[in-house]
């Protein structure tokens, strides 16, 4: 009874062990983000992880999928972050002057909420595509742990630059622009 | 006196029992801060001053003035930040997991230490010949305890 007994108390023991390192492994496998924006920096072209969420511009849902084919600017913000607030004009005036090229600047709004994301739409007239990504999962998985932050995606929806922190000075917006032509160009 | 002091007592009881139709008292916005997790530096927002923590706690003293109720309130944070923005989780749905999994660990944790504590003792019963005197020994300290006590 007592070999017994110590043979189930083994079975168990090695069963939790074998869930948590299975556990373990399945999040290292997971986990897209974080190493984005430095294989980006390296010159790799990471694929942007996929998304399919609520759009606050309107009606429906927005894939990334759909908008393969054309380059992408996708701008992780919130309306309590102030720096998000600086660059937002010139996010908008980037897509006023490029979407004719293919290019759609998406605002992806986390950690916030619905009414005042919409509310910072209107105040700064924002024109592209936003959707909503409440509980930051989707921000999660491209690294983001601080706003805002922008990925450039070339037609094939692989990232191709990175920008941590609001675009805000001159030699960050050139090199915004000149990220959205090399993407325009793949 | 007697029937004074029960006309009181009644009179009490029936201050105390609340009328059918009264509304029950407003949600308390500190008990509700402490249970409401801030989704940016992941601590609950009575302890965090994070912009979104601030917009939080505004935003439920808002719904608890237009009356919202607690499990109301909790909904319309869910709705907006994910059920991991409540610091416990749900009693109900998949957030009832969170509750039963240590509990259902908690009885396999106890059962295997109680056939373990079972094993043991019975292990420690079926040898008692290596514990017991040999009957020459036994025989002799009968023999000078006699003696003693004479």
């Amino acid at each position: 009874m007592a070999r017994r007994a110590r043979l189930v108390a083994q079975g168990v023991a090695i069963g939790l062990v074998a869930l948590l390192f299975t556990l373990l492994v399945w999040a290292l496998a997971t986990d897209e983000g974080g190493d984005l924006a430095a294989a980006a920096a390296r010159g790799e072209r990471p694929a942007a992880p996929e998304f399919e969420l609520e759009r606050l511009d309107g009606g429906g849902e927005l894939a990334l999928a759909s908008l393969r084919g054309k380059a992408v600017v996708l701008n992780v913000w919130a309306s309590w972050c102030v720096p998000c607030r600086e660059e937002a004009p010139f996010l908008e005036q980037v897509w006023r002057e490029r979407r004719g090229r293919g290019l759609v600047v998406v605002g992806l709004n986390a950690k916030d909420f619905r009414r005042d994301a919409r509310s910072f739409m209107r105040r700064y007239d924002l024109t592209f595509p936003v959707v909503f990504d409440g509980s930051g999962d989707t921000a999660g998985r491209y690294g983001v742990t601080g706003f805002p932050e922008t990925f450039v995606l070339d037609r094939e929806g692989r990232v191709l630059e990175s920008f941590i922190g609001a675009v805000n000075s001159d030699e960050d917006r050139a090199n915004l622009r000149a990220a959205v032509d090399r993407a325009l160009e793949s | 006196m007697t029937r004074v002091a029960a006309a009181a007592l009644v009179a009490l009881c029936a201050a105390a029992i609340v009328p059918a139709g009264a509304r029950p008292a407003p949600p308390n916005a500190a008990d509700l801060e402490a249970e409401v997790v801030c989704p940016v530096c992941e601590t609950t927002i009575d302890q965090s001053n994070a912009p979104v923590a601030e917009r939080m706690k505004l935003y439920i003293r808002e719904r608890i003035a237009a009356g919202a109720t607690e499990q109301q309130i909790k909904d319309a944070l869910v709705r907006e930040f994910g059920p991991g923005v409540l610091a416990t989780p749900e009693k109900s749905g998949f957030g009832l997991l969170a509750w039963l999994v240590p509990l259902a660990a908690l009885v396999v944790g106890a059962v295997v230490v109680g056939l373990l504590v079972r094993a043991w003792s019975r292990s420690r019963d079926t040898r008692p010949e290596e514990t017991l005197l040999d009957p020459e020994l036994e025989r002799r300290v009968d023999e000078e305890l006699a003696r003693f006590d004479g």
